[in-house]
């Protein structure tokens, strides 16, 4: 059948219905109802009338841009998920709407992500993707002063980290449905994600790089929006909030840890040489669900950090003619 | 080749192709949340669940083949909740010894497992159903009429005529690059960096096209009266028929959740 040779594989982050629960799906499909609304609301604002068909041929535009792939290796493709490429292009707020309608007609078209659990699939792919992805960008941006590696390297980094916390986002809410444990669920659906990232973000370059070549007056509106240092906090602190609830999603031991206990691995593992966050939980702080939130916030907090001192020795460089 | 083979449409000319749209999207939706309200292990529900699935497939003339072939779509995904089988506290069933660790399934592990794949492969029959018996514009209407927001529709309405043209536009893309790649045995040419380069190139590319089509769709609405408004015929009332069906339908869904709460 064509359909299934021209469409993507469905990628491990369309929840399908079933593996939710009840609760967690109504709960994403209020935050998922307050963003998209908030997207309507503002980007009405700004297109008008012009907001249908212009949204409209772009939803359509992700949607068949996630047909080109390319070959990975050994039979594997790589193809685009379009959430920052999407933001960048298009600005935040018409970047959510896209991405949403995307999602919605992925949904009910195609079974890709089921019906009851859509709120879900909206939260982290049209929501949580491109607000991380364009907070990343304009974090970059603003740290490149107007140089043109900004665009390249604010983009690949902002396209791998939306795909990153989009899956983790994910494997938060199988957790706290009790689908999978978060032990399992967050290091795999993270470590493949680590790589899809990767695909995502050279792709998303590759996009960049020929509409500024062709059409740079395009690049332009988006990034003359003022605040992009707010728009940086705003994904700064969604990619905090996503760690935030992490530790929350398990009560129980992580499945692991527990058969690691079965087997008596407990005593026997040995202390890693260094240790900065000792089993995920900062010291001096008694609850410990407080202190692994607190790891969290501090882990993501480090990787923003090295991420932008990268981006500040990089610019240096530049600055400094090399 | 054209994108259109992708409509998910299938003409028929059946009960269910015939029941309002509105109906329909809601007694999917009923369904769907009836099976996710279904406790782990109630079989007798799931039995029940899926024998109306079945008659609905059956009386859609779609064929039950093709509902089933269609549903696999969301099977892979229960690899991501294979982990409960082990991770379930309870009494372990077996030890199997893999690569030096003993994994142990638990009996309310398994039934955990079973339950959420079960819940998952019935949805999407009665969503496959869903599609394949409404034309997707009906399907739009319906959302309208059930208080979605305008807005939202509309793009859904816009993004589904355009998805075939620009799907089209892909394709050439992805025909142009055949064309012009020799591609060794089992691998493509270059190296990774450049064919993902390329292809966000043909991204670009398909952007720019997008963009520029949108600006023209635009000047052709302005130019027929187009006002920001998106004015469309209102809905036919309900027929009997569709109350026929649907209340029975409901009907059961409430009996088969008694039933799995009653054990």
């Amino acid at each position: 059948m064509l359909a299934s040779r021209v469409l993507p594989s469905p990628a491990p982050m369309h929840i399908p219905d079933g593996f939710l629960s009840l609760g967690v799906a109504l709960a994403c499909w209020v935050l998922a109802a307050v963003g998209v609304g908030l997207a309507l609301w503002r980007s009405g604002k700004a297109l008008g009338e012009r907001q249908v068909p212009l949204m409209g041929v772009l939803a359509a535009f992700i949607f068949a841009a996630q047909m080109l792939n390319f070959t990975v290796a050994g039979g594997t493709s790589g193809h685009l998920l379009g959430g920052t490429l999407a933001a960048i292009l298009l600005g935040p707020w018409a970047g959510i709407l896209t991405m949403t309608t995307v999602v919605a007609i992925q949904a009910l078209l195609f079974q890709d992500g089921g019906l009851l659990v859509m709120g879900a699939n909206v939260l982290n792919m049209a929501l949580i993707a491109t607000l991380v992805g364009y907070g990343v960008y304009r974090g970059v941006l603003a740290l490149a002063r107007g140089r043109r590696w900004g665009l390249f390297v604010g983009g690949f980094v902002a396209a791998w980290a939306s795909v990153v916390v989009a899956a983790v986002a994910t494997a938060v809410q199988l957790a706290f449905s009790g689908t999978s444990p978060l032990g399992l669920a967050l290091p795999a659906m993270a470590g493949v994600h680590v790589l899809i990232g990767i695909g995502e973000g050279l792709i998303t370059v590759g996009a960049l790089a020929f509409v500024a070549a062709v059409r740079r007056d395009l690049l332009e509106p988006t990034v003359a929006v003022g605040g992009g240092l707010r728009w940086a906090v705003v994904g700064l602190a969604l990619a905090v909030a996503v760690a935030l609830l992490a530790p929350l999603a398990s009560p129980h031991p992580d499945g692991l840890e527990r058969v690691a206990e079965d087997l008596g691995f407990s005593q026997v593992v040995r202390p890693a040489p260094f240790n900065v966050i000792p089993d995920y939980v900062l010291p001096g702080i008694p609850n410990q669900t407080l202190a692994t939130i607190a790891a969290g916030v501090v882990g993501t907090l480090i990787v923003a950090g090295i991420a932008f001192a990268v981006a500040r020795a990089r610019r240096q460089a530049v600055s400094d003619g090399l | 080749m054209h994108i259109s083979s992708l409509d998910t449409y299938r003409p028929r000319a059946s009960l269910i192709h015939a029941l309002d749209a509105r109906v329909k999207l809601v007694l999917a939706v009923l369904f769907i949340v009836a099976t996710a309200l279904t406790p782990d292990g109630a079989w007798p529900a799931y039995v029940l669940l899926a024998g109306l699935a079945l008659g609905v497939a059956v009386a859609s003339q779609l064929g039950v083949g093709f509902v089933l072939r269609r549903s696999a779509v969301a099977l892979p995904f229960a690899l991501a909740a294979v982990a409960v089988v082990f991770t379930t506290p309870g009494r372990p069933l077996l030890a199997v010894h893999v690569f030096g660790w003993e994994l142990a399934p638990t009996g309310a592990g398994l039934v955990r497992f079973a339950s959420s794949v079960l819940k998952s492969w019935l949805s999407v029959q009665m969503a496959v159903v869903l599609t394949a018996s409404t034309r997707f514009p009906d399907l739009l209407q319906a959302m309208r009429s059930l208080r979605l927001p305008r807005m939202l529709v509309a793009i859904a309405g816009f993004a589904y005529r355009y998805i075939f043209v620009i799907g089209d536009e892909a394709l050439r893309l992805l025909r142009a690059r055949a064309s012009r790649s020799g591609a060794p045995e089992g691998r493509g040419g270059g190296s990774v960096l450049w064919r993902a380069r390329v292809t966000g190139g043909m991204a670009g590319s398909l952007f720019l096209r997008s963009i520029e089509r949108s600006e023209r769709i635009y000047s052709a609405m302005l130019a027929r009266g187009y006002d920001g408004e998106v004015r469309s015929l209102r809905p036919a009332a309900l027929h009997s028929r569709d109350v026929l069906i649907a209340l029975p339908f409901a009907l059961l869904l409430v009996a088969i959740q008694l039933l799995a709460r009653l054990r």
